[in-house]
């Protein structure tokens, strides 16, 4: 026998949850199903869309290798992109974490807020910066004697790689900051007085305890990256295609809905997959130590 | 806390400018007297800031964006605070999915959903209408909105609802009187992140935009698409200044890093 | 013969002096702490000892070594933490056996001096459990036996029991005087919990505000506080304004109408303090009307009105009959079971 008041608090959640759930299942889960189905479905360049049920668009897919490259590239920058945030942003965020108050509030502003300004402003830039093989990039790096001839960073995948690990970096170097939050402000006094050195020290205790906030950080990356329009678009032009760029081509261009419904739908599962595999795995293996 | 070392301090220093400078070369490129793509070597100039009013197009862009972020984002809020307090105060079953279900737009990336939107408003009728830019990035900025408010609800002591209770409030007046005036710095900041996400949107947006509905990053990436030269950087100068503004606004009134890591979700 | 000593030691932040003038020489075995509120700097000087700050002043020395040249990581000082800061990635024996690791000691010497230290604090049989897994307690036995195991010259323990409950902060305070007094390490313990200090020490140094209040064994802290603030930390004290006359013959130290002989070498106006349970009501002495009484359980606790202004009394609960509130007493205490402070030399 429940009480009214049990009654009344097992009802109010699903009463204030209910207009967001309506607004999601009708203008999302509906849509993305469209999608899916979109897929299966047929096309002409003078029929246009037909509501049938085929499999010619993921056949298509799968025997032409044009998308089996396409992919392979967009799998391949988006990892490149990870490894060098990885790299790069968690050193940055464990010197950030060591500054004292005010500049660590200044720099911690300086490099996450680029992620809240327009991604076109920022690849913008980048391409200012790139601008063919005398630009600013290439004369820094040459006078610096690093290099002996321009390298070439527009349209190529190394630019894009560049460009988009920049506009990334915020995300890591927060899943990191995160991370180091959680870590015992006296822990490298305790290993200190224990005898380690300073290599000893971010090797055998900092290392570890950062490394879920590196790996999800690498997630989150990773998945941004693949499916990332605007840099690949802006820094790779109209040839070096990506999953996002094609699918963008096939619904704006050539209008042949179903195949880039096809590409996006397998963009989107393979992401899924590959977020929720590498969740499941950094879970089962920091499930004992953490928490 | 021990001290960085002088590597460390190389590192950061060089890490600092390649963050800021593609940034940077934008809002200088901007001030170029030159009709080309320059640095400004002879001076600063207003010309190519003057010359956006020679192009309508990116002034209406401005004001659709504008209105869109501003509307998307409050219409986010009123299902995103009931279901925040839902999730917040409540244990109940399917709980941990809606919360999944509400926060997925951040894991599906957003060609999928333009392309999603795309499919469901030109079959709905609404194609390239300013009503389907709305309830699309209505549903983009929705984890933002929630996360937020989320982090609000459940740092609020409930026994000061209690309190009022006790007190005779109840309902509507409990809520508006009460709750809301607690959780206020976290709509607030859902809102201006919620805003800053919407009017930043491009991949989405360039799926459903059509002439007349073209956000301002839509119609910059058009623009670039065709070809690069002093005026686009003098807009990207402009939307460069408002983010920073709102980005700037939300530190003193809110924290960043809190805004950003989305802490407090979890609790502490 | 000092085993570590601080001379005169002194530590600034910017124009902020947190510790100042800091001397105290430990003796080898010695259970030494550092007692008083927080930001008394009694942290701030064991991080100076553990080499994480160094002295703005003075110097450390251990066994007359100069202890401020060596880095902190050559000390061989053991540390327990207030957080414990136990490494979370490393089950229970990997966190004791770390500081072994650093030391290059065998493996098979390593094991068996990890197994002998968590037996030690009681921990046998959870060498592979992680931190996160252990309750707070058995934390601090981890913490501990890390501290231990590298077999410290000093053992220096920064609020170890702070985050433990009241009951298990007991317990653990036994076990701690008797690991301590077994293994014979000198060690220096912080802490703002009087009893604490008093229930393992065999020395406390009682700090305010960067200075040293008083140094001296806790039944001499207690029961003759070199300061009001000494009197006032440890433990509850009545602070009565008295006057000595010396006029008359013998002369008469005079707190309202309570008057003893007074004491030798002091004129004027004085402070007497007087512990609460050191108190009774007798037929002369301080008039006084009870204001309050409150039953705790093994004893009463009775507020007074005095003539020389509030004061509290503390009566064991022995079956006697106690009076009641509004009734008036006498206050009367032994001669020796004051101390006076103040007054001018005669």
């Amino acid at each position: 026998m429940s009480t009214a008041a049990e009654q009344r608090s097992a009802r109010a959640p699903w009463a204030l949850t209910a207009p967001a759930l309506m607004l999601f299942v009708g203008v999302l889960l509906i849509p993305l199903a469209m999608t899916v189905m979109l897929s299966f479905h047929d096309w002409g360049q003078y029929k246009g869309i037909e509501p049938v049920f085929i499999l010619k668009n993921w056949r298509e897919i799968a025997t032409d290798p044009y998308y089996a490259e396409m992919f392979w590239r967009t799998f391949r920058i988006a990892i490149v992109t990870t490894l060098l945030t990885a790299v790069l942003g968690a050193p940055e965020a464990y010197i950030l974490n060591r500054m004292s108050g005010r500049w660590k509030s200044i720099f911690l502003l300086v490099i996450l807020g680029p992620l809240l300004i327009s991604v076109v402003a920022r690849t913008l830039g980048w391409a200012l910066l790139f601008g063919g093989n005398n630009g600013l990039v290439n004369k820094l790096l040459m006078s610096a004697g690093l290099i002996h001839a321009p390298i070439p960073f527009m349209f190529t995948e190394t630019g894009m790689v560049v460009a988009l690990a920049h506009v990334m970096m915020p995300f890591m170097v927060l899943s990191v900051w995160a991370a180091l939050q959680r870590l015992d402000p006296q822990i490298e006094n305790a290993a200190l007085s224990l005898g380690a050195g300073p290599v000893t020290i971010i090797r055998r205790i900092i290392m570890p305890q950062i490394m879920p906030g590196v790996l999800s950080g690498a997630i989150i990356v990773f998945s941004l990256s693949a499916s990332a329009f605007a840099t690949p678009a802006i820094i790779g032009g109209r040839r070096l295609k990506v999953a996002a760029t094609l699918a963008y081509d096939e619904f704006l261009n050539t209008l042949d809905w179903p195949l880039g419904a096809a590409v996006a739908t397998l963009l989107l599962v393979a992401l899924v997959l590959i977020v929720v595999g590498s969740n499941a795995l950094i879970e089962r293996r920091y499930a004992e130590v953490f928490r | 806390m021990r001290r960085n070392g002088p590597l460390a301090l190389i590192f950061h220093t060089i890490f600092v400018i390649v963050m800021v400078a593609p940034i940077l070369v934008v809002c200088l490129v901007a001030f170029t007297p030159e009709g080309f793509l320059s640095l400004p070597t002879n001076g600063f100039s207003l010309r190519w800031f003057r010359a956006i009013a020679n192009y309508p197009e990116f002034i209406h862009a401005f004001w659709v964006s504008l209105g869109l972020g501003a509307l998307s984002s409050f219409v986010a809020l009123l299902f995103a605070v009931p279901a925040a307090l839902a999730i917040a105060r409540y244990r109940f079953r399917g709980r941990d999915a809606l919360a999944a279900l509400f926060l997925s737009p951040l894991m599906i990336p957003h060609v999928v959903l333009g392309i999603a939107f795309l499919r469901f408003f030109t079959s709905a009728g609404l194609g390239g209408s300013f009503a389907a830019l709305i309830i699309a990035h209505v549903i983009i900025v929705f984890p933002f909105a929630l996360r937020l408010t989320l982090a609000a609800a459940t740092g609020m002591d409930l026994s000061v609802e209690m309190a009022a209770v006790s007190l005779g409030a109840n309902g509507w007046t409990l809520f508006r009187r009460v709750t809301l005036p607690l959780i206020l710095p976290g709509v607030i900041s859902g809102w201006a992140l919620a805003f800053i996400q919407s009017f930043d949107d491009l991949t989405m947006t360039v799926f459903l935009a059509a002439p007349g509905t073209e956000t301002l990053p839509v119609r910059m990436f058009l623009y670039i698409q065709d070809n690069i030269d002093p005026l686009v950087t003098s807009v990207s100068a402009c939307v460069i200044a408002v983010t920073m503004t709102a980005l700037i606004l939300l530190d003193r009134f809110y924290g960043l890093d809190r805004v950003l890591a989305g802490k407090g979700v979890t609790g502490r | 013969m000092a085993y570590l000593e601080l001379d005169r030691v002194g530590k600034q932040f910017g124009t902020q002096t947190v510790v100042d003038d800091f001397s105290l020489a430990v003796g080898k075995g010695e259970f030494v702490s550092f007692l008083g509120p927080s930001g008394c700097g009694k942290t701030t000087t064991l991080q100076m000892i553990a080499g994480f700050l160094d002295p703005t002043h003075g110097a450390i020395r251990l066994e007359d070594k100069d202890l401020t040249a060596i880095h902190p990581a050559k000390r061989g000082l053991g540390i327990v933490f207030q957080s414990y800061a136990l490494f979370p990635h490393m089950t229970a024996a990997e966190n004791v056996a770390f500081g072994l690791e650093m030391r290059k000691v065998a493996r098979s010497e390593r094991t068996e001096r990890v197994r002998a230290a968590l037996a030690m604090v009681g921990l046998a049989g959870y060498e592979d459990r992680h931190p996160r897994r252990m309750s707070g307690g058995q934390q601090q036995r981890v913490a501990l036996a890390r501290a231990l195991v590298i077999k410290p010259s000093v053992l220096l323990l920064d609020e170890p029991l702070s985050n433990l409950d009241a009951k298990l902060r007991e317990e653990m305070q036994i076990e701690l005087r008797q690991i301590q007094r077994t293994i014979g390490t000198t060690t220096i313990l912080v802490t703002h919990d009087q009893n604490e200090a008093m229930s393992l020490s065999d020395r406390i140094v009682v700090m305010s505000q960067g200075r040293i209040e008083q140094i001296g064994t806790p039944q001499e802290t207690y029961e003759r506080p070199a300061s009001a603030f000494v009197s006032q930390f440890l433990g509850k004290t009545n602070d009565f304004a008295a006057t000595i006359d010396r006029t008359r013959a013998p002369a008469l130290l005079m707190a309202g109408s309570w008057s003893a002989p007074a004491p030798i070498g002091l004129s004027g106006s004085v402070t007497v303090s007087v512990r609460p349970e050191r108190i009774g009501f007798g037929n002369t002495g301080l008039s006084a009307k009870i204001i309050t009484r409150i039953f705790q359980g093994n004893h009463w606790l009775f507020q007074c009105d005095s003539e020389c202004g509030p004061a509290i009394v503390i009566r064991q609960n022995d079956g006697e009959r106690q009076p009641v509130e509004g009734e008036a007493v006498r206050l009367a205490w032994r001669p020796e079971d004051m101390s006076v402070r103040g007054g001018a030399s005669a």
